[in-house]
Formats: C-alpha cells, structure tokens, sequence
C-alpha cells in the first residue's frame, strides 16, 4: 500500500429529503470516478459503509431538503465537522418537489398519503420514522452552506465540475453549468 | 400604451453605451439600441412588438451623472448620454429582483411544463441566481384548468402581463386583466371568472405563447414539453402599427 503524495481531500456525502437521484448523478460520473478517487478519499456517505462521521472531513455534500428532526440533525452534524458544504441539487438549493407540500397543512398531507389513497390498512408509520417538520426547508434555511450546485439532478459533468474546481484550490461558479430544474 | 408610428424624419443622436460609442434613432429606447447591437439586457415583461410596461425592473441600466436607475425599456435614447449596462451594482439589485420573483410563489423548475424553456429560469442562471437568499413566501396559489385547450397556473405567473397586451393591443379580444394589489395581485379572464366561461376569449393561444413561464401552457403537456413559438409577434405587430 503506497501512501499518496499528497493527502486526499476527505468528502462526506448524505442523502435527506430527497429521492437520491443526485446520488446517481454523481455515481454518472463514470470513469472520471477513477481519476477523482486517487483525489478524494469518501469518508462517508450512502455509497460506503462507514456508519459515524469523521471528526474533521474537508468538504461536505447534502442532498435532499430539510423535512424532519432527523434531517436537520444531519445538515448540523454536517455542518459542525465539514470545512466546505455543498448543497447539491434542487431539493436541498430550494426546497423542490419536498417542499411542494409546504403552503398545505401537514396534518392534511399526511391524511393524504397514508389514509385517503391507501385502501388496505390505512395507518400512520410510527416506528423508525423521524417526525416531520410543518415546513419543509433548503439546506442554508438552518445551516451556513459555503456552495450551491442546483439541479435535478445536477449533470454528472456540473459536479465533476464543482469537485474538480475545489480540488484544483478555485471556488466553482456553478451558474455556469447548471441551473435550476436542470 | 402603443408604440407609436415611426415617423419619416427622425433624428439621430449618438451615445454611449459600456464605453463604445452608438448612433441611434431619436425615437428609439435603450433597450432597443441595445438589442441591436447585441448588448445583452435581462428583461422579462419587455417584448418586442407589445407596449411599455415597465413592470420587471430587470433592465435597470445606469445612466452616468443620473443618480436613480431607469428601465432601458421605457427610456428614450438622448444626445451625449453615457450609459452603463452591467456594473456590479445592477448585477446586485437584478439578483435580488430575480430571487424574489422565485421566492414570492412556486416556481418549481424540475416539475414545469416549460422546464429549459422558460425565461424565468434562464435568466436566473444568467444573472448568478444558484440560491435564493430570502425566504419562500410559501402561499398556495390556483390553478385554472377550465379551459379546453390551455391552463393557468398562478403558481408560476411573474404579472409580467404579456399575457393583457398581446390579448389587448394584438388580437384586440382584452379577455386578460389584472386585479388586486401587492401580494393578492393575479391575472384574470373577463372579470374573474374561470377562464373556460370566458365569452371573449377567442383560444387564438397568442397569450399561451408570449408567457415567459409555465404559467401560460397548453394542456396536455408535461413537464418540460411546452416550447413556446414567438414568431407570430413581430410579424403582427409590424402590420397592425403600419396601419
């Protein structure tokens, strides 16, 4: 086992209210993922196995917009440990598809999805489930975000982008490359 | 408002735009000038062949030794005139005009019918708009499927009011008007009734394709299908004003 020249830049990936398609958008990266790999170390996320994160990680990518107490746990722990935070795509940038709920009462959407359009045993899950939030929120709705990548998803060439600008010490203008509901 | 009849014996006036001397008409406006000559102005209720409306703010431009904007729209070009069309401080206040747009309803791009074709969305990613600072206003809006061949979505709608001109002053049916004020203010058909019972709507479509947004659409659509076609404005508008 070699050790690298220079160190790895350390990322963590998390995944919240959202449907992971930007998750995807960065597995589409393809063979750029093999070059990217000997830069980037993941030190956790979704697509690796680790289960705590790291005390200090370099940069910090969350998915998905902030719905619930398990959600706004994670953008704070995210945020308390990475140097850089990305939002990545349109549901943590602005809400989204996530936050098409928020000019409803919860108690309505709620009935709406687990009572009115069930037709067998129409009950509430209550077990493993977090509590929800009457307001759904982007991520720098309750924590500082340092870059926005919107999106859904984001193409896999606007984060191969973004990653490669941070690597190579330049901040990313993600405007260039991408845009909402792109 | 309409644009008036060029007359046969206009001056001409030269002036400044970014540094680069022009001539134009002495009836001609800034934002005119500039389209002519390529010189990128964001717009959104600006088109060409419709009245001023003046209603966007979005092609404030500075004019040197004027302490206030003015709308390149509704601004006449003028002898000597030294204009600057993309400082720092107008790239500032034309983020913030284009955040507040998203943030007041329920723009959601992923889900719109006129998903890469929409004028809203463009611009936002030309003027730098990757988040919006302020928070969601959060307020549902209507949705008017009455009609048989189009839809309005209030959700998407900018009071642009391309929609009221072109109905107005190009197929001369005045089905669109605008009612209420501040945050309550929404396009109507007739005197707001569902766009469906509309005894003056003619279904000519023209208010369906000068929208900007998804607010105006065809039903039937999904998302990122409803392209609009344009072509027919200046055409005319040119022989409604040669008239």
């Amino acid at each position: 086992m070699t050790t690298p020249a220079t160190p790895r830049i350390t990322v963590a990936t998390a995944w919240l209210d959202g449907c992971s398609g930007c998750h995807m958008s960065f597995l589409d990266m393809d063979e750029r993922l093999v070059d990217l790999a000997q830069k980037i170390d993941i030190v956790y996320s979704p697509l690796v196995d680790t289960k705590e994160l790291p005390e200090q990680v370099d940069v910090g990518i969350l998915e998905g917009s902030i719905s619930s107490e398990s959600d706004l746990h994670h953008a704070k722990e995210f945020r308390k440990h990475c140097k850089l935070l990305i939002s990545l795509g349109d549901c943590a940038v602005n809400g989204n598809v996530p936050a098409m709920r928020n000019p409803f009462k919860l108690a309505d959407v709620i009935d709406r999805a687990y009572r009115e359009n069930v037709d067998l045993q129409p009950q509430l899950p209550t077990v493993g489930v977090p509590v929800l939030f009457q307001q759904v929120r982007p991520i720098h709705g309750c924590v500082k975000v340092d870059v926005f990548v919107p999106g859904c998803p984001p193409h896999a060439d606007a984060i191969f982008y973004v990653l490669n600008e941070l690597i190579e010490g330049r901040t990313p203008d993600p405007s260039r490359v991408t845009r909402f509901g792109a | 408002m309409p644009p008036p009849a060029p007359q046969p014996n206009v001056r001409v006036v030269t002036l400044t735009i970014d540094g680069k001397d022009f001539s134009a008409r002495a009836d001609e406006t800034v934002i005119e000038l500039c389209r002519e000559n390529k010189i990128p102005i964001p717009s959104l209720c600006y088109m060409d062949g419709l009245s001023i409306w003046g209603a966007c703010r979005l092609c404030l431009v500075e004019v040197v030794g004027q302490g206030r904007l003015v709308a390149a729209c509704s601004t006449r070009v003028a002898e000597g005139m030294n204009i600057r069309t993309n400082t720092e401080r107008l790239q500032r206040y034309r983020r913030t005009i284009v955040e507040l747009l998203f943030a007041e309803r329920n723009h959601v791009c992923s889900v719109c019918v006129s998903n890469g074709h929409c004028e809203l969305q463009w611009l936002a990613q030309k003027c730098g708009v990757d988040h919006v600072r302020v928070p969601y206003r959060q307020v549902r809006n209507e949705v008017d499927s009455s009609h048989e061949m189009f839809r309005l979505d209030h959700n998407r709608c900018i009071l642009c009011t391309r929609c009221v001109r072109v109905c107005d002053e190009i197929e001369g049916a005045h089905t669109w008007d605008v009612m209420g004020r501040g945050s309550d203010c929404r396009v109507i058909t007739d005197l707001a009734r569902p766009w469906g019972e509309s005894e003056t709507c003619t279904g000519c479509g023209k208010c369906v394709q000068v929208c900007p947004t998804g607010a105006l659409v065809k039903q039937g659509t999904s998302a990122g299908e409803m392209v609009k076609d344009q072509h027919f404005l200046p055409i005319l508008a040119r022989r409604r004003h040669a008239q």
